[in-house]
């Protein structure tokens, strides 16, 4: 199963991002901002990282860019959480180098869904 | 997969909460003569979107919708669309305070009161739609149409199948995406066929792993919407050129131009007006500040069942009982097979126990200790909100937030300080006109402050007002027949008057502090708390008044005192002095009992074996005992011991809970030899001993 790594500033959701996948078998490793999301993306390897987008210290767009700069992260799937009206903030995670993106307020078998379907 | 979502309402509830606190002290921060920054708004904005996506996950959509015209606002004024005015910050600290009431209401299972939620919703739109229709489409109003796409795909689906030429762009394994999703998602909808195309293929030589060269023709049989197909493109359409045509359409692949790959909002963003809102008409003179009264004040102590705790605390408490454990294994192998030649290593040991004991003690103790900022952090609105409504400037000063208390008292002070706040607002501070007839600044200050001071936590509510006015209060103490016009008193004593029961100086009650809690209640509740107050005015100065509070409400230092052959408790912080009294200076006197002198005061005397029947006492004369002088809030006493025994910290275990209330006496507490002793409540025990020997 995929070690996946969440990222989110808002504990109730990075819990329920963790439970589901969790449940269903990945092992996932919490940050709650984009700071502590990059130091653990360049400390540990992950086979997906699944970011929050509004967040202090550092957006989910600029952890996404400065992943992808990363050689480890080069190919491995972003995802961003973004909410459905921000088709800008799709571009802008698009143009930062993000994966695709899972649209709030989504439950925890769309996330997997989606999950599922990037890690092949 | 079914999770039950409701396991992380909880947390919801915590975060969202704090986050409304952010946006409060956020919206409070705001000063409108000056230049915001966007930072704060951001920070305000976040906090924002965080409860708006977490509801709408969560289930909760009522406040996801009310949630997302905030959040449209905010999302301007930190783009620099709109400029916040008074208005906007009030109307905007109005439905936070909605908000916070719906939460409330959800999370104890109730519905929310609609019409307060949609009295605000209508003033929030009111003000986007005022500026927003000239203003350029946000992002934000093509998601509540349906997308255009959707239109086109209704004419021309159901297809019998689609032909699509799918050429990724060199990028597309960059991004982290693979052509293989997206065949096999392809598949999921239709049965789908795959033929490669070798053309961009380079020479063998040439070849770079991380660059794709191929591009694909599919074919997708099956009635399959347009939209739905779209979607498997969604994450790549900006990383490929790719064309759909329905099956059946007799062009060959190759004909499919690559270009017209599907554009998706331009035009929906065209037709789309700039709200769905309805047209402002007089809602956007809604009264924000009748509003804001109507809403219920949330003011009722928040029922904390759980409690947060910094785990650098946790830390440091799993680390003191590992030392416990460690102590004890090693005390127990010394026990195994003691003798003599190893008591030097059983004492340290024990000694060591002790210093464990004592620590992991404090560090339980932590535990419940809380920063006083969970109090001071509802003072800067309702600062904000009484200046406004009593037409004062003021400054409100905060100073050791962090200092920490324990948690029943950040319960349970909420309450007396907001009193004393609004007293001081109300009648403290002066106006900017009298203020400055008097020379003094325009702005009044307030400051509350908290800090430690031996082995207590000190409160102090501060304002630079009129002050006391002492003869004021005299009179009026005599008016009301509170004090003899003869009777001498220091202007401390003067002050103190405000305490009394059913006194106030204010010649008319206001709304504002005049709420039929009185300074007495005040006092009360404080001394509940173990605390005591003390006020402090020169007039035209200002005003000082002080709460002291013991660092916490478990633990007490007692000194053990013997009757017979019990044993008693009497709060250390209590105790005076402990005499001998000639049996001599004892005087009975009606309506108080026995009593005896004391340097020029007469003080009764509560005979503890009298008061709770202790047979076997051995003292019976005064000068056979001991009198141990005691102060409680009504004054002082003496009771009267066979002797004392020690001072020990001892812990609180409350009677209540295990028993009953029981006059005279606070609780209980075990003691090293395992036996109860009662701990003494001296105000209890002294009306206990006037009706013993009255009743």
């Amino acid at each position: 199963m995929a070690r996946i790594l969440t990222v989110d500033d808002s504990s109730s959701m990075r819990q329920m991002v963790s439970f589901a996948l969790s449940s269903a078998g990945h092992q996932v490793v919490e940050a709650v901002d984009g700071v502590d999301g990059l130091n653990k993306a360049k400390s540990q390897t992950f086979d997906c990282v699944i970011t929050d987008v509004n967040m202090p210290n550092k957006d989910g767009i600029s952890l996404i860019k400065d992943l992808r700069a990363l050689p480890n992260y080069k190919f491995i799937p972003l995802l961003m959480l973004t909410t459905e009206s921000g088709a800008d903030k799709k571009q802008a995670g698009k143009a930062a180098g993000a994966t695709g993106w899972i649209v709030k307020p989504f439950n925890p078998d769309q996330l997997l869904k989606t999950v599922q379907k990037v890690l092949g | 997969m079914a999770i039950d979502l409701a396991q992380f309402h909880q947390v919801f509830f915590e975060e969202s909460f704090e986050g409304l606190d952010v946006m409060e002290s956020g919206l409070l921060a705001i000063d409108c003569n000056e230049p915001v920054d966007l930072e704060d708004i951001n920070t305000i904005f976040r906090a924002a979107h965080s409860i708006k996506g977490g509801s709408g996950t969560f289930g909760f959509h009522r406040v996801s919708e009310f949630t997302h015209g905030l959040e449209t606002l905010l999302d301007q004024m930190r783009s620099g669309q709109r400029q916040p005015d008074q208005r906007v910050v009030d109307c905007l600290l109005g439905s936070v305070d909605c908000l916070r009431t719906m939460l409330e209401a959800m999370q104890q299972g109730d519905n929310a009161n609609d019409a307060d939620v949609a009295r605000y919703q209508a003033a929030i739109d009111a003000i986007l739609d005022q500026q927003n229709a000239p203003v350029s489409s946000a992002e934000e109003p093509a998601a509540h149409l349906p997308p255009a796409e959707a239109v086109n795909s209704a004419v021309e689906s159901p297809s019998s199948g689609w032909r699509i030429a799918f050429s990724p762009r060199a990028q597309l394994l960059q991004r982290g995406n693979d052509p293989v999703r997206i065949f096999r998602e392809l598949d999921e909808l239709g049965e789908l066929e795959v033929a490669p195309d070798f053309i961009g293929l380079p020479e063998f030589g040439e070849f770079d792993p991380e660059i794709c060269y191929l591009s694909w023709r599919l074919e997708l049989a099956g009635t399959v919407d347009r939209s739905a197909l779209e979607d498997v493109f969604a994450w790549v359409e900006d990383d490929c050129d790719f064309a759909i045509q329905p099956l059946g359409a007799a062009q060959s692949c190759t004909d499919v131009s690559p270009q017209v790959s599907p554009e998706p909002s331009a035009e929906s963003e065209a037709v789309a007006p700039a709200t769905d809102a309805p047209p402002a008409k007089d809602t956007s003179d809604v009264d924000v500040a009748k509003v804001k009264t109507v809403k219920a004040k949330a003011d009722k102590p928040k029922s904390a069942a759980t409690i947060r705790v910094d785990t650098q605390k946790i830390d440091h408490l799993i680390n003191m009982v590992g030392e416990l454990v460690i102590t004890q294994s090693m005390l127990g192998m010394l026990g195994e097979n003691f003798t003599l030649d190893k008591l030097d290593a059983l004492q340290n040991g024990l000694a060591q126990l002790e210093r464990h004991t004592r620590e992991l003690q404090e560090s339980v103790m932590s535990v419940r200790m809380m920063p006083i900022s969970f109090v001071f952090g509802r003072f800067p609105r309702l600062v904000h909100d009484l200046s406004a409504q009593l037409g004062k400037k003021i400054e409100l000063k905060l100073i050791g937030e962090q200092t920490e208390v324990d948690k029943t008292v950040v319960e349970l002070i909420a309450d007396p300080l907001v009193h004393l706040v609004r007293n001081s607002l109300d009648h403290g501070i002066e106006t900017s006109v009298e203020r400055v007839n008097a020379g003094k600044s325009e702005t009044g200050q307030l400051i509350l402050e908290a800090y430690q001071r031996s082995g207590q936590i000190i409160i102090e509510v501060k304002d630079d007002g009129r002050g006391l006015n002492a003869d004021k209060l005299r009179a009026k103490a005599i008016e009301k027949n509170l004090i003899d016009p003869q009777q001498q008193l220091t202007q401390q004593q003067i002050y103190e008057l405000i305490f009394a029961p059913g006194f106030s100086t204010a010649e008319a009650l206001t709304d504002i502090s005049g709420r039929g809690v009185g300074m007495d209640v005040v006092r009360r509740n404080i001394q509940s708390l173990g605390g005591s107050i003390h006020i402090d005015s020169e007039q035209g100065q200002g005003t000082r008044i002080a709460i002291h509070l013991p660092l916490t409400l478990a633990i007490l230092d007692g000194q053990s005192v013997a009757v017979g052959h019990e044993t008693y408790i009497i709060p250390l912080n209590a105790i005076i002095e402990s005499i001998n009294v000639d049996d001599s200076k004892l005087n009975r006197v009606a309506g108080v009992g026995e009593t005896f002198k004391l340097r020029e005061e007469y003080l009764p005397i509560v005979r503890l074996q009298r008061v709770f029947a202790i047979s076997g006492a051995k003292a019976s004369k005064l000068s056979e005992g001991l009198v141990v002088v005691v102060e409680g809030p009504e004054g002082r006493c003496g009771l009267f011991v066979d002797d004392l025994l020690g001072q020990q910290q001892v812990v609180i275990k409350s009677l209540d809970a295990n028993y009953r209330p029981v006059e005279g006496i606070s609780g209980a507490t075990i003691l090293g030899d395992g036996s109860v002793a009662l701990i003494l409540d001296i105000p209890g025990l002294l009306r206990l001993s006037v009706r013993e020997q009255y009743g």
